[in-house]
């Protein structure tokens, strides 16, 4: 019992306690993947795979149409156009789309873009299939520069029946300085390297 | 006995004086003596900055602030009342009244204590300080402008330079709130005296047990979020950035994770007081102790997981949004068994109605006014016409003021005669309850019409249907504010020690081991522990 004094037991308990506070810091950021995860199987932030699909739809389903609305906006510094050629498609699950976007880049110095997407209703987000998308990859703009981006789509003949229409948003971001910092970091730790 | 006392005092404790005494102070009474004048004071600075919301509002249009300051004062107006008022406000009851009411003779880890206490203070300094930064030429808008609930991208991407100390001043907070609640656990577990079990413990103590358990649990969560939008802001990393691949809600569940914990932490304490001084003024045993234990356990465990309540206009499955919903309808019940013991405590008791009584019987009623506004908002096609606007605020103002705030009132008149020796001055502390009572709905009742209305929260004008509810309100608002000085000089008076001499044991229904000592409690009670029978 001697070991077992007061004091010792306070230390125990502060360490037992000092433990979880530490372990729910990690929590805090262990909940970013979590939410990745939920996300994909839920749809709850409307976003559609980041890869194109390799696999082409099964089959079409001539006897159901479905509405695709096309949203386009622009972030953060961004000034130059940015929309789709048509706002809305009408489709039939399976059947293969082409719709083109445009962007322009007013300035007298290239960007880089990133375009984000987002689907609502958010559970129909996992049934939207993208074999080519300008949103897999960055973007370039130089000076003046107006570009085609062309974006290939289907949607899976599996789409519940309750959804009618989808709403496909995209949002433009400017990311010339994010990509500069990771260019200058990559630069810095090759210098290291060598 | 007197000087032997004193002789033996002298002996170990060398009673440092002045401002020592308070600086290097390991003695649980005085910090919770400093901890509640931090708080008090915080309320009135917080008190302060409503009165510029209140003023702007006074009148349709823009007369006094430009909108941009406007979203300041809301903004540090919630995190001085959350934090520096509420939250700090009830660490000092516990510092003071857990050791006397389970018969320690101070919190477990006194020199922690002391810690945790004292980086308050310079949290709010730097706070506060980022309201002043753009008069010193330093950043143009100057404080946090994006309100107590910092979501990203506003705080992130477009938040003011001062972003940056608020992020340092609430990973002080936090780290200060840890600290208190790892301080609480360990007392409450080691040092309860001798025959003191768990079940024996006033509900005071039961509830800032569990409220210390919430603690720790979710203010290192909150540590997470400022991290994650300090990367954000300076070290490339896209936690909550679209453009980089983060996602911006992801904020706010993050946040939510923590902040619906919070609100609890901010009330289950008033619970426990409210339950310690009802029993005292109806001359009842508290009615149900073990089901109020039970229902406070109950409380703090759904917390964890009605989070996203706050966030139904985010869109969510609807399998999501029944989950989120039908949970928070849930907390209604032991909130409800709860009410119901206070009121059947008072039934058939022979009540009384002194001061802190009168602050308690408010509590429950006003308390429970919020509450019911809660569960409307509970109801998520309800919640999409109301989120937003000012019956949100009124809500979150029933249980935060007439809530929280009042059960401090109510324990501040209850305790004061122990902690000072001298009774609470009766005509003053009459002035401030009828006052601050009628008041306090003049303020917050009419924001539940033009919150229905479509008034919607957080701008400094708003369309001219609103005009006269406004008016009221911000007469309600300043008559409030003014309110609260009666209770400054109450407090004045007390810490002059002024005023009728108090007996151990100044209310005769009161029960527990905190009126065993004398009144004022001297600097060291129980340095041998009763034995609790």
């Amino acid at each position: 019992m001697s070991h077992d004094s007061l004091e010792h037991r306070n230390k125990r308990t502060l360490r037992k306690l000092l433990i979880w506070a530490l372990a729910m810091f990690g929590f805090a950021f262990a909940m970013v993947p979590f939410y990745d995860v939920i996300c994909d199987i839920t749809g709850l932030n409307g976003k559609t795979s980041s890869t194109a699909s390799t696999e082409g739809p099964a089959r079409t389903v001539e006897d159901r149409t479905v509405t695709v609305e096309f949203i386009t906006q622009r972030g953060q510094g961004v000034n130059g156009d940015f929309m789709s050629a048509t706002r809305r498609v009408k489709v039939h699950p399976g059947e293969i789309t082409l719709v083109n976007f445009y962007a322009s880049n007013p300035k007298t110095s290239q960007i880089v873009t990133q375009s984000i997407p987002s689907v609502t209703p958010g559970e129909a987000a996992r049934y939207l299939h993208k074999t080519q998308c300008f949103c897999f990859d960055q973007q370039t703009l130089g000076a003046g520069e107006r570009k085609e981006m062309p974006m290939i789509f289907y949607l899976d003949p599996e789409l519940p029946d309750h959804i009618t229409t989808l709403t496909l948003s995209y949002t433009i971001f400017d990311v010339t300085d994010r990509v500069a910092a990771t260019n200058d970091t990559v630069i810095n730790n090759n210098a290291v390297a060598q | 006995m007197s000087t032997a006392a004193a002789a033996h005092d002298d002996h170990h404790h060398h009673a440092p004086t002045g401002l020592k005494r308070w600086l290097f102070s390991t003695n649980h009474k005085d910090i919770g003596t400093l901890y509640l004048w931090f708080s008090f004071i915080m309320f009135l600075v917080g008190g302060l900055l409503a009165m510029v919301i209140r003023t702007e509002l006074l009148e349709p249009g823009m007369q006094f602030v430009d909108p941009e300051f406007f979203n300041q004062m809301t903004t540090v107006h919630g995190l001085a009342m959350v934090f520096g008022a509420v939250m700090p406000g009830f660490v000092g009851f516990a510092n003071w009244m857990i050791p006397l009411m389970i018969g320690a003779p101070d919190m477990a880890l006194p020199r922690m204590n002391n810690w945790s206490f004292w980086i308050l203070p310079f949290a709010f300094l730097i706070l506060l300080s980022s309201v002043f930064m753009s008069a010193f030429g330093a950043g143009h808008p100057s404080a946090p402008n994006f309100g107590w609930t910092f979501y990203a991208p506003l705080s992130t991407e477009y938040g003011p330079a001062s972003t940056d100390l608020f992020i340092l001043s609430v990973h002080m907070m936090g780290i200060s709130s840890i600290m208190g609640a790892i301080n609480v656990i360990v007392t409450v577990f080691n040092l309860r005296a001798p025959g003191m079990t768990l079940m024996k413990m006033p509900l005071f103590v039961w509830t800032w047990l569990i409220t210390a358990f919430l603690l720790i649990a979710v203010m290192p969560v909150l540590a997470g979020a400022v991290t994650m939008m300090l990367t954000d802001r300076h070290f490339g990393t896209s936690f909550f950035s679209a453009a980089g691949g983060g996602d911006p809600v992801l904020f706010q569940h993050v946040f939510w994770f923590f902040g619906h914990p919070e609100v609890y932490i901010m009330i289950l304490p008033a619970f426990g007081i409210v339950s310690s001084i009802i029993p005292t003024f109806a001359r009842k045993q508290l009615f149900g102790y073990a089901s109020m234990v039970y229902a406070t356990a109950s409380i703090a465990l759904l917390s964890f997981v009605v989070w996203a309540h706050h966030m139904f206009t985010v869109g969510m499955p609807l399998a999501g949004t029944l989950f989120f919903m039908y949970m928070t309808m849930l907390i209604s019940v032991p909130t409800g068994v709860k009410v119901f013991n206070w009121v059947a405590t008072m039934w058939r008791g022979s009540m009384t109605f002194e001061l802190p009584m009168k602050w308690a019987i408010a509590f429950v009623i006003l308390f429970t006014c919020g509450g019911l506004s809660g569960l409307m908002l509970a109801i998520t096609p309800v919640d999409f016409q109301y989120h937003d606007t000012y019956f949100v605020v009124a809500h979150f103002h029933y249980v935060l003021v007439t809530g929280a705030v009042f059960s401090m009132f109510a324990a501040a008149y209850y305790w004061l005669p122990k902690w000072s020796g001298v009774m609470p001055n009766k005509l003053l502390g009459e002035l401030h309850f009828w006052s601050s009572l009628l008041s306090v709905n003049l303020l917050f009742f009419p924001m539940h019409f033009v919150g229905l209305a479509g008034m919607p929260r957080r701008y400094a004008d708003y369309a001219l249907q609103f005009a006269d509810y406004n008016f009221w309100i911000s007469i309600g608002g300043f008559w409030f504010g003014l309110s609260q000085l009666f209770f400054l000089a109450v407090c004045l008076l007390c810490a002059m020690k002024k005023g009728e001499k108090a007996a151990a044991r100044p209310w005769d229904g009161a029960e527990g081991l905190e009126w065993e000592v004398p009144s004022p409690a001297p600097f060291h009670t129980f340095e041998t522990p009763p034995v609790v029978k």
